[in-house]
């Protein structure tokens, strides 16, 4: 009795995360794509031409199983960065991404050492 | 202790400037230049009449091959029509057109009044097709060589300076 409700409650939770891993809302990557044709409108907000057209190839790709990140990787090889939102840490930008730390420490420093001074 | 702020101050400064040149200099058009020199992707389209099927191995047939998104909806698809007609007098270029979103009768409308340029006709109902070409709009083509790498990208109509630029390439031979 014991064993089967200790089998019960592991394909239960088993089948639950694995359900959990495998859904993929196609509007979050919708609102993380750019509209390339519009003024600064995501896909998700956009009824263009082009927006339609990305949100059939998006249900496309999750169908086929391909992850988040597979699916950007995917518009980024065909339309470039620019197409996402938010940039992938490449040498090129890896600027953008570490600067706020450094500034976030030196500033942290700088401002712990002037007050430690002035006192 | 002063010197210090100044200098910081003076960074910050220094690179917020910078910052703004940057992003204010930088080109945000789409950019088709990371399609060149790739391979032309796996497809597999429709032929226009639906008897049956282009892949990349039509393409492998010919020296080159351009491939033209096109549709009857689209009025600069008119414009560059008469270039694609006298490139597709050329012997080593091949053209296969795509006809995107468009309805059947329309687009042979279309091809009987202007002429058809088009060696191999094919169509993307949806347009799901065009995104693996990187096609955001039309007309765009794409000139691919016998190795399926992706020579050039064209977006908009066509230009006399295109059709030169076509020529050179497709009589280096």
């Amino acid at each position: 009795m014991k064993l089967n409700l200790l089998i019960f409650i592991f394909i239960f939770f088993s089948k639950f995360s694995f359900a959990k891993e495998n859904i993929i809302d196609p509007n979050l990557i919708h609102k993380n794509l750019r509209c390339l044709v519009c003024q600064g409108q995501s896909i998700s907000d956009s009824n263009s031409d082009f927006a339609q057209t990305i949100k059939l190839v998006v249900k496309d790709l999750i169908d086929e199983g391909k992850t988040e990140e597979e699916i950007y990787s995917f518009m980024s090889d065909k339309y470039g960065d620019w197409i996402v939102f938010k940039p992938q840490f490449n040498i090129q930008n890896s600027l953008l991404w570490v600067l706020p730390y450094i500034f976030l420490i030196f500033g942290g420093f700088f401002i712990f050492s002037f007050l430690k001074k002035r006192q | 202790m002063q010197k210090i702020i100044k200098i910081t101050i003076l960074f910050i400064f220094l690179f917020v400037i910078g910052i703004f040149y940057v992003s204010l200099t930088r080109d945000t058009n789409y950019n088709t230049s990371n399609l060149i020199n790739k391979d032309v992707p796996e497809f597999q389209i429709t032929s226009f009449d639906e008897s049956n099927f282009f892949t990349r191995d039509d393409i492998k047939k010919n020296n080159y091959t351009l491939i033209n998104f096109w549709a009857s909806w689209c009025a600069p698809c008119k414009i560059e029509h008469p270039i694609l007609m006298k490139l597709s007098q050329k012997k080593n270029l091949m053209i296969l057109g795509i006809n995107f979103k468009d309805k059947e009768l329309q687009a042979k409308t279309f091809l009987s009044e202007l002429g058809n340029p088009y060696d191999l006709l094919a169509k993307d109902k949806n347009g799901k097709q065009s995104v693996k070409f990187g096609i955001y709009g039309i007309p765009e083509s794409i000139l691919v060589n016998k190795e399926l790498i992706i020579i050039q990208k064209f977006v908009g109509p066509l230009s006399v300076n295109d059709y030169n630029n076509i020529i050179k390439i497709i009589e280096s031979l």
